[in-house]
């Protein structure tokens, strides 16, 4: 296989592929590492006139700490973000989703931008990031914004990234001490991609109470959504196991997923609740500091 | 615009170093480097099993990482320095984990084995002393049909004795 033939662009900065994008319009298409862009092109699904590779813009990979955030470069790739000591010790919540992505030569490849880009409904990053409560730095020739993941992430392959924007920096606040970040994840055995996932952002009281959670849940519909139910289950609770399941146990509360020739509609809302339990403990044992960062 | 993208680049210039030897050539852009190396450097070793970046046959080296190469257009690659199945020998002898496969019976039919042992060197590079689960880890993205697992694993495993072996 192999894909429909384009017109290549190598962009040496982010304000050549800004121009490439707004001469070629909804032609061209922006090419990260290429791990979801690629397969969809060589199966047709994909045919754009031109590709704009942002591969070769320098700037755009690694991780740095900026403020009270870490500033993620958009090509970035998931083996980088796993690997990123200050991601490990920090958001290890974030460290443990980029880790569990594919296999270890996707991980080598596939970016973080492209993937938030892309919004496969059965990716990691989105789940997480949302958890995270992290934003994207979108780009375009008037200026750039910065917009929050519960805003961003739209639909099934959907984000309110514009047509001649270029999504360039992921920012994750640092989460508050006492805090604690994890990722859990049912993969397809063969595909490895998403069945059900669950990302927590959970801070703890010092008496044991929980003071605020965030969950997401990922695999059941068009995105990532908020487990609002399980987080007002939470929500000033000691944080006991008992607790914690049943908590865990609404995590699909106000779903409706779609059976799928993998999973019916029923054992994705029961597995919702099982990985959202396990992400929860995950996360209650890294804010108690029981290895406060990935071992 | 003083922007490379005056012309309409269906025909692109790369660059890159293959297992030590530079290349120059002009491709199309939908050249998946996968088939770049096998037909136009004739380096058949890496191979194309799935070609839906499932299977890790196609893996190679790119500037150090063990990555599929059906999966990234040549393009891509340009200015990479790149090493394949046919580059791992240095000076006539084996690599460690080659002799490893030879040594331990980690092939069968054989289809996968280039792509496996690319995938086990980048892993002993990183790390010398896998354990059985990192190595079984590190091979996720590689599929034998033959299902000859266990004998690969061996084989990685005595590959990493004979590192460690020598660096003693």
């Amino acid at each position: 296989m192999f894909p429909a033939n384009f017109g290549y662009f190598a962009a040496r900065s982010v304000e050549e592929a800004l121009a490439l994008l707004t001469k070629h319009g909804d032609d061209a298409r922006l090419l990260a590492g290429g791990h979801s862009l690629i397969p969809a092109m060589k199966l047709r699904l994909a045919t754009p006139k031109y590709l704009i590779d942002l591969g070769t813009v320098p700037g755009l990979r690694g991780v740095r700490l900026d403020g009270d955030s870490l500033a993620i470069g958009a090509l970035t790739v998931h083996a980088d973000v796993a690997s990123s000591d200050l991601v490990r010790q920090r958001v290890p919540g974030l460290a443990e989703a980029a880790s569990l992505i594919g296999d270890v030569q996707v991980r080598n490849r596939g970016t973080i931008g492209g993937s938030v880009a892309h919004n496969d409904p059965a990716a990691d990053f989105p789940v997480i990031l949302l958890a995270l409560d992290a934003s994207f730095v979108l780009v375009s020739p008037s200026g750039s914004r910065t917009v929050a993941a519960a805003d961003f992430f739209v639909s099934f392959f959907t984000t309110t990234l514009a047509a001649n924007e270029v999504l360039t920096e992921i920012r994750v606040p640092l989460p508050a001490a006492g805090a604690g970040t994890a990722y859990a994840k049912l993969g397809h055995p063969a595909s490895w991609y998403v069945v059900v996932s669950a990302g927590v952002l959970l801070t703890r009281q010092a008496s044991g109470r929980c003071a605020s959670a965030r969950i997401a849940i990922g695999g059941l519909g068009a995105g990532p959504y908020r487990a609002t139910a399980t987080e007002a289950a939470l929500q000033g609770q000691a944080l006991t196991p008992e607790v914690i399941a049943a908590a865990a146990a609404r995590a699909a509360d106000g779903t409706e997923p779609d059976r799928d020739i993998y999973a019916s509609a029923e054992y994705k809302r029961h597995v919702a609740g099982v990985y959202a339990r396990k992400a929860i403990e995950a996360a209650v044992r890294r804010a108690m500091g029981e290895g406060e960062g990935m071992s | 615009m003083s922007i490379a993208a005056e012309t309409e680049n269906r025909s692109v210039p790369i660059k890159l170093t293959v297992n030590d030897v530079a290349h120059a050539a002009t491709v199309e852009p939908r050249t998946l480097l996968v088939y770049f190396l096998r037909d136009d450097l004739g380096l058949t070793g890496t191979h194309v099993g799935c070609d839906t970046s499932q299977c890790g046959a196609c893996t190679i080296h790119l500037n150090g990482r063990a990555v599929k190469s059906c999966t990234i257009l040549a393009v891509q690659a340009s200015g990479a320095d790149i090493t394949t199945i046919e580059g791992l020998a240095r000076a006539g002898t084996l690599h460690p984990v080659q002799e490893g496969f030879r040594e331990k019976h980690g092939v069968q039919c054989g289809y996968c084995t280039p792509g496996m042992i690319m995938s086990a060197a980048a892993l002993l590079q990183m790390n010398p002393s896998p354990t059985d689960a990192e190595i079984k880890h590190a091979l996720e993205g590689n599929l034998c049909r033959c299902t000859g697992y266990v004998n690969i694993v061996e084989s990685i495993r005595w590959a990493a004795g004979q590192v460690n072996h020598e660096q003693r």
